[in-house]
């Protein structure tokens, strides 16, 4: 496999992905989004409920389900472009150069057939190792993910398991076949604050050990400042916001950014929580300005006329808001 | 002060399945947990999942049998009450679901579901009754209009607040919140949590907070009780408790929180779960109490 080191691992550009409405009309889950993960780079991907944070990396391994479609974009891996790759070479990929870890373990191992036999499987398939040799390989991964007592964990099946010790069997699975590019999406979502310490301390050594680029989708704050190095932020279908994750949370440039991180409880002083009124916008409820305008404080005409384009502003900071937008690009006033 | 709820060594314990011609010992959920809250207090339980929060809250409320101990609200005696005194009483001590999805009956209208309470209590006539509702509706910033929509109509902050209208409909002084906002997005959860606070202001109410977020229990409870394996392992003022944790489980916990400043790694403490042993509380600080 070659690679070369100056152009990032993943690279998504001006991604489009809708889902066509009973009503017969397409809207926009993931509207012009772009990105990229460098190697061995963490980038956090951040967003409530229905920003399209998930469908983008559905999107990206081409499992978008019908009535969703990717109209537009290029996804490209380490120089291969995965949208126009055939579907039995892109079967080949996921799971053999693209991992994942998701939210419910249940959901990616099968119930059916014990955990070590599914990562024997999961190297046959990809034609890493076979018989014997499988046996050794799973029972090392699942030593390297830390499950206690591996040769007796092999042996049984899914629903034997805790919630942490499945979060981590699903994790040897993704790390199984080496895959460059790991898809984490809310992969300690479910779980209790002392296990989710020990998963994300878990992905951090595999990070290293493993040398990985790692998409965490998550909705928590809290994890994307533990575990990213730049941090990109979604409503309403678009990244409004990307920058490297300090200067993120010490200056947030976008209002949404600078709202979702004051809810916070702890955040802002006092009793009370610093909530953004309004709610999350629905797919196909959205206008043709700014997704978050009616629920921005400092919003002003133009932001529910136009959706703001993005604006590269210093330290490799982008942000999608008619405050930042520069003059020539049509964009508004700085009423600060 | 006189505690407006009491709880004395609470114990459920639940029929665990044996083997075969071979009883199993019952499953303790709830293990001799001892508590009071003062009136208007917010008095947050919190723990990990399976640690007995849950079943005490509905243990408090009779939801569920509790085993043994006892429970005083205000003047009753919760535990000795016959079926129909209890439900009567209910009516001063209420409950809010985590679930806003699956708390709402989704064939009812919304209105219905907020009066529903009012009618089973036979409170006023029908006009008197719909003019509640819609001063619940009010009450918990929804537009009272929207009485004759389906759940289904609406988002899930605004569900949780016709769960909370549902709550109050009969003028509790009491209210168990069990995980009110953990199924809400955080941008909503703030707005949920904000008007619940508000709510304890104008409507003098004392909560039990159940809850698994951390920062949350530090920013809105008075005092804080922490549950491992269906016990009470620590009782402390919030910030005491988050600020100078007593037990090794609570420091643990506490540990495990992701921090909000990137680029700074905090030690994690390690928590030996096959060290654990159930103590009593003692008085480690003035009213701080831990399992020590």
């Amino acid at each position: 496999m070659k690679s070369t080191p100056d152009v990032p691992l993943l690279r998504v550009e001006h991604l489009r992905t809708v889902f066509t409405l009973p009503s017969g009309r397409d809207a926009a889950a993931v509207d012009d989004v772009s990105f990229h993960v460098a190697r061995g780079e963490t980038l956090g991907l951040v967003g409530e409920s229905g920003s399209g944070k998930s469908v983008t990396a559905l999107s990206i391994i081409r499992l978008v389900l019908p009535p969703g479609r990717i109209v537009a974009g290029r996804v490209s891996l380490d120089g291969t472009s995965l949208l126009e790759l055939p579907e039995d070479e892109m079967r080949r990929l996921r799971g053999r150069r693209i991992g994942f870890i998701f939210q419910e373990p249940m959901v990616a191992l099968n119930p059916v057939y014990t955990i070590g036999f599914q990562i024997e499987e999961t190297l046959g398939v990809h034609g890493l190792a076979r018989g014997a040799a499988a046996k050794r390989r799973a029972l090392e991964l699942l030593e390297a993910v830390r499950v206690p007592d591996p040769s007796r964990r092999a042996r049984e099946y899914p629903h034997q398991l805790s919630g942490g010790l499945r979060q981590r069997a699903m994790i040897a699975l993704a790390l199984a076949a080496e895959p460059s590019l790991v898809i984490a999406d809310e992969p300690t979502t479910a779980l209790d604050v002392t296990v989710q310490a020990e998963i994300l301390d878990l992905l951090r050594d595999m990070r290293r050990t493993f040398g990985l680029s790692l998409l965490l989708i998550t909705h928590d704050l809290g994890v994307v400042a533990e575990m990213a190095d730049r941090v990109a932020v979604m409503y309403g279908g678009r990244i409004v916001e990307q920058a490297p994750v300090a200067a993120l949370f010490a200056e947030p440039a976008h209002p949404y950014t600078r709202g979702l991180l004051a809810s916070i409880p702890g955040v802002a002083p006092g009793r009370l929580l610093r909530a953004i009124p309004g709610t999350v916008p629905s797919l196909g409820n959205l206008g043709p300005g700014c997704a978050f305008a009616s629920r921005c404080s400092e919003r002003f005409d133009l932001c529910d006329k136009i959706a703001p384009e993005t604006t590269p502003l210093e330290g490799g900071r982008l942000v999608r808001c008619h405050l930042h937008a520069r003059p020539e690009t049509g964009g508004g006033q700085i009423n600060a | 002060m006189k505690p407006i709820l009491e709880v004395s060594r609470l114990v459920k314990e639940f029929p665990s399945r044996g083997k075969l011609f071979r009883r199993a010992p019952a499953l303790r959920a709830v293990d001799e947990v001892s508590f009071a809250i003062a009136e208007g207090e917010t008095f947050g339980l919190v723990g990990e999942s399976g640690c007995g929060k849950t079943t005490t809250g509905r243990c408090v409320l009779r939801l569920i049998e509790p085993t043994s101990g006892d429970i005083r609200f205000k003047d009753l005696d919760v535990r000795a009450l016959a079926a129909s005194d209890l439900r009567r009483a209910r009516r001063h001590f209420q409950i809010v679901f985590q679930d806003p999805y699956s708390s709402l009956n989704p064939r009812m209208r919304v209105g219905a579901i907020v009066e529903e309470p009012l009618v089973i209590h036979r409170v006023g006539s029908r006009e008197e009754r719909r003019a509640k509702v819609r001063e619940l509706f009010e009450l918990v910033g929804m537009d009272p209009t929207a009485t004759s929509k389906y759940p289904h109509e609406f988002s899930g902050g605004q569900r949780q607040r016709i769960g909370l209208a549902r709550a109050l409909a009969l003028s509790p002084s009491l209210v168990i919140c069990d995980e009110p906002v953990s199924a809400l997005d955080v941008s909503v959860q703030a707005q949920v949590v904000n008007l619940l606070l508000d709510l304890q202001k104008r409507l003098g109410l004392t909560y039990l907070f159940i809850a698994h977020d951390l920062r949350l229990v530090r920013q809105i409870c008075d005092r804080v009780a922490v549950m491992y394996r269906g016990r009470i392992v620590e009782l402390a003022p919030a910030e005491e408790l988050f600020t100078a944790p007593a037990h090794t489980y609570t420091q643990a916990l506490l540990s495990a929180i992701p921090h909000l400043q990137p680029g700074q790694k905090l030690e994690r403490i390690p928590f030996d779960t096959s060290g654990f042993r159930a103590l009593p509380l003692r008085e480690v600080a003035p009213a701080h109490f831990a399992a020590v």
